[in-house]
């Protein structure tokens, strides 16, 4: 087996707050192979975007990265000086995040941003830096490219902004792209689009994507592998198949559950009771315990370890196999 | 654009009108004028002779449309003290005045720009707290007070600058400047500093919560996520989207600056437009007030205009908004 491009193992992530140390991210492991889509999903604050932030080394104090390795095709990226990260930076590693609307210098056009970014990288005249700029356009699905290159960002859409900023994320060719929420902001009829245009990218490139979302159809759609965050652990990982037909851990379930069908019969959407712990207050043992119906007394106690369990990995005791206490 | 532009001068020369009736009618609420340039023994036929002759007896609007089309013309009328055409003397003092003016502004700019760069990039470097403690004092000591402490430390305790006076001047066609002689420039040093201080502090309070306010935007980190360096970011990126606002203030104090000379030229008898003010208010000399009025709002008004033209060169945004409303 190829070295994935992307190999996080065990990552901790602690916020230094007056209430004394939060820990945000609490032993994180995932891989993302060569052109593989890893969806990661999760509610808000379950710690998907500062995973995504701590891989690019962008995680602003108080916040830092207190245990674990980042690998980047095998170099380890997460204790490299800022200088060294800032070349890694855009270069090997390009960010989407959530909002075209204001990811963008309003003040300069979108072609001197992405002149400026390739001339960053890339040991290219301003000329060739330019026709680069072109082609990037062209291959994000900007129409008349030659002509809008010279564009201000509040020229364009929301939908044509983000293309502009994907263009700007695969500037360079990175081995590896981190989306985070790209569609979020954008109208229903353009998230498809801009979906299958990373999907496009990321395949015929054979760039590694982290996708960022909390919307599961947006996964289901785009990622090959799934990881189902919650309160600052992997839950559950699994390709997306099976994490979606076939969900184990009850969070996960409880997602899925969620989702509303179009051919299945009215019934209410199942929903899962309470609301995700605040930091400061994570219960012991299982953070999910207070919210789930199988729980049982190890759950309160015992922080349960992903297990793998066929083609997927879950943290939950109901398969443990060691303890004898059986499935509720 | 070009739209913009005339409709903002339209709206100056509003101003400027409104600002005409105002120096128009204090000359009728000092008093009759006639009372001001005939003797005590002038008989009642003489002064309805002077009065005529003057046009004083016309309706007050032709007198008005009279006094706005003199002052288009910059014919302001003859001082009473000095005997003189306001004009030439204005004209006259005027360079004085405005070099000081400019000279402020810029070290107001430059020094305010990179005081508030360097403490909004290092927030807690014991510099940022000297530049504080600084911009506390140029905000709350009045201006008199910087300048005569100023003149108490530089010209009478250590003797390295001229207490008064603009030095030397070298004359340029009608335009005097003490910008080519060294005692005009050593002249220049502590009006211009005492004159920019209260801007510096201004607009370096401005710069650093502006930039701090940028640096959090999303393009920042969008632009830190693209690996751009450091130096890029905070220069290239984050400065030019914080100067937007500072063009405003910093253009719109530069009137306030002119209009503030006139404490700073006391202070420093510097000879400039805003101490022949003041001697003009002690001796009632009302042609000097109300056209002194006229000039000074006639700087307000076209460096508004300028600053708006400017905002729309430095912010794109502004340009097309501004082309599709018309």
């Amino acid at each position: 087996m190829t070295e994935p491009v992307l190999s996080v193992r065990n990552l901790q992530v602690e916020f230094a707050s007056r209430r004394g140390t939060l820990r945000a991210i609490d032993g994180v492991s995932f891989d993302i192979a060569k052109g593989e889509v890893l969806g990661v999903v999760g509610e808000s604050g379950a710690g998907k975007s500062v995973t995504g932030l701590s891989v690019i080394g962008l995680i602003d104090p108080p916040g830092r990265i207190s245990g674990g390795e980042i690998r980047l095709s095998g170099l380890r990226i997460d204790n490299l000086q800022p200088e060294e990260m800032r070349r890694v930076r855009g270069k090997r590693i390009g960010m989407i995040f959530q909002d075209p609307l204001t990811s963008l210098n309003p003040l300069y056009k979108i072609g001197d941003q992405i002149v400026e970014t390739i001339r960053t990288h890339l040991n290219l005249s301003a000329q060739a830096a330019r026709r680069r700029a072109i082609d990037l356009l062209a291959e994000v699905g900007i129409p008349a490219p030659e002509k809008r290159i010279d564009g201000y960002p509040h020229e364009f859409s929301g939908g044509m902004r983000q293309r502009v900023v994907i263009a700007l994320a695969i500037c360079a060719e990175p081995e590896l792209i981190i989306a985070d929420e790209p569609t979020t902001a954008l109208d229903v009829s353009v998230q498809a689009q801009i979906i299958s245009l990373i999907k496009r990218l990321g395949r015929d490139h054979g760039t590694a994507v982290m996708l960022v979302t909390h919307d599961m159809g947006v996964i289901a759609e785009a990622s090959d592998r799934v990881a189902v965050m919650y309160a600052g652990r992997v839950a559950e990982i699994g390709p997306v198949q099976d994490v979606v037909r076939n969900p184990l851990h009850p969070y996960a379930k409880g997602l899925m559950g969620a989702i509303p069908t179009l051919a299945g019969e009215e019934k209410r959407l199942v929903q899962i009771p309470g609301s995700m712990p605040r930091l400061s207050a994570i219960p012991r043992g299982c953070s999910f315990n207070p919210r789930c119906a199988s729980a049982f007394d190890r759950c309160r106690v015992d922080r349960p370890e992903p297990l793998p369990r066929g083609t997927q990995s879950v943290a939950c005791h109901l398969y443990d196999s060691v303890p004898a206490e059986s499935a509720a | 654009m070009l739209a913009f532009t005339l409709r903002r001068a339209i709206q100056a020369i509003g101003v400027m009108i409104a600002v005409g009736i105002i120096s128009f009618s204090m000359f009728r609420f000092a008093g009759d004028p006639v009372n001001q340039m005939v003797g005590m023994d002038t008989s009642g036929a003489e002064r309805a002779a002077i009065r005529k002759s003057l046009g004083l007896d016309d309706p007050v609007i032709v007198q008005f449309g009279r006094y706005v089309g003199n002052a288009a013309q910059f014919k302001f009328g003859v001082s009473y003290q000095f005997r003189l055409p306001v004009a030439n003397l204005l004209m006259e003092r005027m360079p004085a005045t405005l070099e000081l003016a400019v000279v402020a502004t810029i070290f107001a700019m430059v020094s305010g720009i990179l005081m508030g760069v360097y403490s909004a990039l290092r927030r807690d470097s014991w510099l940022t707290h000297v530049f504080q403690a600084v911009s506390l004092i140029g905000i709350s000591l009045p201006t008199f007070l910087i300048g005569v402490l100023m003149i108490y430390l530089f010209s009478v305790t250590l003797g390295w600058l001229p207490s008064f006076g603009r030095g030397d001047v070298v004359h340029i066609g009608w335009w005097t400047t003490g910008l080519l002689t060294l005692s005009g420039l050593k002249a220049l040093i502590m009006p211009s500093i005492t004159l920019g201080l209260f801007q510096m502090t201004l607009i370096m309070r401005l710069v650093r919560t502006e930039m701090l306010e940028v640096m959090r935007t999303d393009y920042i980190r969008f632009a830190r996520a693209r690996g751009l360096t450091t130096r890029a970011i905070h220069f290239g990126h984050a400065l030019r989207n914080t100067l937007v606002p500072v063009i405003t203030v910093a253009g719109l104090q530069f009137g306030s600056v002119i209009a503030f000379a006139i404490i700073t030229e006391t202070v420093f008898q510097w000879p400039g437009m805003g101490l022949l003010f003041v001697q003009a208010v002690q001796n009632v000399d009302i042609p000097i007030m109300a056209a002194y009025l006229m000039m000074v709002s006639l700087i307000f008004v076209t460096i508004n205009l300028v600053v708006d033209i400017l905002y729309t060169i430095v912010d794109p945004r502004l340009r097309s908004t501004v082309s599709r409303a018309h």
